[in-house]
């Protein structure tokens, strides 16, 4: 394939090719560059390592089929990409969540959004030779993805927020689990605070290296911490609140220089935030009333049980299926049964159950949205991650398109790396947090 | 009441442009004729909306419409805190428009993508090609023709000179 570049370049300039397979490249992604020496002359960005049809797959899945494939965009905060799907569809059903589910899907967004900038100043440090940072953040983030892992049964691919709700309800030892992450992630943010902040190594891989003006941030469309780094101040927490984000207490950090500096510092910051948040989030989620864990039965023996009961008694099913509980569902569910799956208690037992069942994924019916289109974003690991769909009435969406907060970013690396040394290619593409999976979708 | 107020200065601002406005779940909409999006843009940029930041573009396809693809702009004003879908209607045979490039540098990357998956064409890009799919690559895999599961030949090994 002749890239542009390669017509374009100067004979006696060389041309190098960094990618698609490289160290440093997180990802697939494949950057020619024009240099002269060591020096940047002409770059050129090429993507789509990674593209997998995610738009042509989702036209053609069911609205709830398809919730597992937003998982596999940004892999490292799945949840706040299923948050943006499921809030994407409850805004065009109208569907009315309740308070605790509310606050599970924020405490869940939040965790997602520490462990994504974890993520990527790991990868970052390391890459700038900070192999202690990388080993420091890793093992705050496993601490956070414990919680995940104990809350939704999974660490990456999650497919816990649902629509009209969340999966399951959240564990008994919940809140001392979720304390100490947040304990010990401060514990490492100080640390590498203390590692970093004014180390010479790190100052003069970063400091003044791919700048960014306000102007410019905003012509690329960037969102999320890089755009604040340049000190605009825009998320979508704040300028267009959803959940319960207008009733929490926290704040925006901004930068100044838009360097790669204040890339990490501002995504530092706002891990401090979140951190708030979540500790905000434990102390007003509503309470369950009830049991949290039902100690109940196989499905198996519940319809036999159930052809012995008396009028009224309850029949509580095992923990493997839990979340899919009567008694859970009025916390965590919405109050509509067109939109989520029936009790499971209701599908095994009852036939009226097992109609519902059938009807809600029988081909054709499910959750069908009124016809029209709809935008809905919200605040991701890297940016604005938004959700387009226009719906014919169908089970099905007629489009379905992501905005993708890293292309608008990736976009940009051109111009941030033209005229200067190819070893300023690294935190600048580092300090970005480019998630493939998210971009070529 | 804020609402209906930009809707209605648009209209007023380009009456013989404007096809339709509304505001489906909230989201301000405005329908114009192919041709008519420079200038309204240009409008919306400056004062006192500031509409600076390209949110999303993107398209639909309608094959059943005469008007065939349907290319959806979102934009967003930090100013007013308020975000604007424009939309625009193109037939299969003349299936092509304004770039936007010159007023965003984002549009660049968006423009490709929208040509590489339906295959409309931006007058005054600089580089229109592929994003994701290959060069060799045959038909606009988001065109609702395209079938799920079509393969395209592999891409033939280059010899090592």
């Amino acid at each position: 394939m002749t890239a542009r570049i390669q017509k374009q370049a100067n004979p006696e300039s060389l041309l190098l090719n960094m990618g698609p397979s490289h160290p440093a490249m997180h990802g697939a992604v494949r950057i020619m560059l024009e240099l002269d020496g060591e020096r940047i002359l002409n770059s050129e960005v090429e993507v789509g390592y990674l593209h997998r049809g995610f738009e042509k797959t989702c036209e053609n899945r069911t609205y709830f089929n398809l919730l597992i494939y937003t998982d596999r965009l940004n892999y490292v905060s799945p949840l706040i990409n299923n948050v943006g799907y499921v809030m994407t569809i409850e805004k065009m059903l109208s569907l009315q969540v309740p308070e605790r589910a509310q606050y599970i899907r924020v405490l869940m967004s939040e965790l997602s959004r520490i462990s994504d900038h974890l993520t990527c100043l790991a990868a970052m440090a390391m890459e700038c030779a900070a192999f202690t940072v990388f080993l420091y953040n890793i093992k705050a983030r496993e601490f956070i993805w414990d919680v995940i892992e104990a809350t939704t049964g999974a660490r990456m691919t999650t497919s816990y927020i649902r629509i009209g709700g969340v999966r399951a309800d959240l564990r008994p030892d919940y809140p001392e689990s979720v304390q100490k992450a947040v304990l010990e992630t401060r514990k490492v943010l100080k640390d590498v605070h203390g590692l970093l902040d004014k180390n010479k190594i790190f100052l003069s891989r970063t400091r003044d290296i791919g700048l960014m003006t306000p102007e410019d941030a905003i012509a690329y469309g960037w969102t999320g911490p890089c755009l604040r780094s340049t000190g605009i101040c825009y998320d979508v927490r704040k300028a267009h609140p959803y959940l319960v984000y207008d009733r929490l207490n926290f704040d925006i950090p901004l930068g100044e220089r838009g360097d790669n500096y204040d890339r990490y510092m501002v995504r530092m910051e706002e891990m401090e935030q979140s951190l708030r948040i979540v500790e905000q989030c434990l102390a007003r989620i509503p309470k369950s009333p009830g049991r949290v864990m039902a100690d109940g039965l196989e499905p198996a023996e519940a319809i036999r049980a159930s052809r012995l009961k008396k009028p009224g008694q309850a029949i509580r099913l095992s923990p493997n299926l839990e979340g899919a509980e009567k008694d859970v569902y009025k916390n965590i569910m919405a109050d509509d049964p067109r939109f989520i799956i029936p009790p499971k208690e209701e599908a095994y037992t009852s036939i009226e159950g097992l109609i519902s069942h059938f009807k809600f994924f029988m081909k054709g019916h499910g959750i069908r949205p009124p016809k029209g289109e709809v935008y809905f974003s919200v605040e991701g690991g890297n940016g604005e991650v938004g959700y387009y769909i226009v719906s014919d009435g169908s089970d099905k969406p007629y489009r379905l398109h992501l905005r993708a907060p890293c292309l608008h970013l990736l976009a940009s690396l051109e111009d941030l790396i033209k005229g200067r040394l190819v070893a300023d290619i690294i935190p600048t593409f580092g300090s970005m947090n480019i998630i493939l999976g998210e971009l070529d979708r | 009441m804020e609402k209906k107020k930009i809707l209605d200065e648009i209209e007023q601002a380009f009456p013989e442009k404007v096809l339709e406005t509304s505001a489906p779940f909230g989201e301000e909409t405005v329908e114009l004729r192919p041709g008519a999006l420079l200038k309204v843009v240009e409008f919306l940029r400056k004062k006192p909306y500031e509409f600076t930041m390209l949110l999303d573009l993107t398209c639909v396809d309608f094959p059943e419409r005469d008007e065939r693809f349907e290319m959806v702009y979102h934009i967003y004003s930090l100013a007013l805190n308020r975000r604007l879908r424009i939309k625009l209607s193109l037939p299969e045979d003349k299936a092509s428009l304004d770039s936007l490039t010159p007023l965003w540098k984002n549009a660049n990357w968006l423009e490709r993508e929208a040509f590489d998956m339906f295959g409309v064409r931006f007058e005054g890009h600089p580089d229109l090609r592929r994003l994701f799919m290959n060069e060799d690559f045959k038909g606009h895999p988001l065109r609702k023709e395209y079938p799920l599961r079509k393969r395209q030949p592999l891409i033939p090994l280059r010899k090592s000179p």
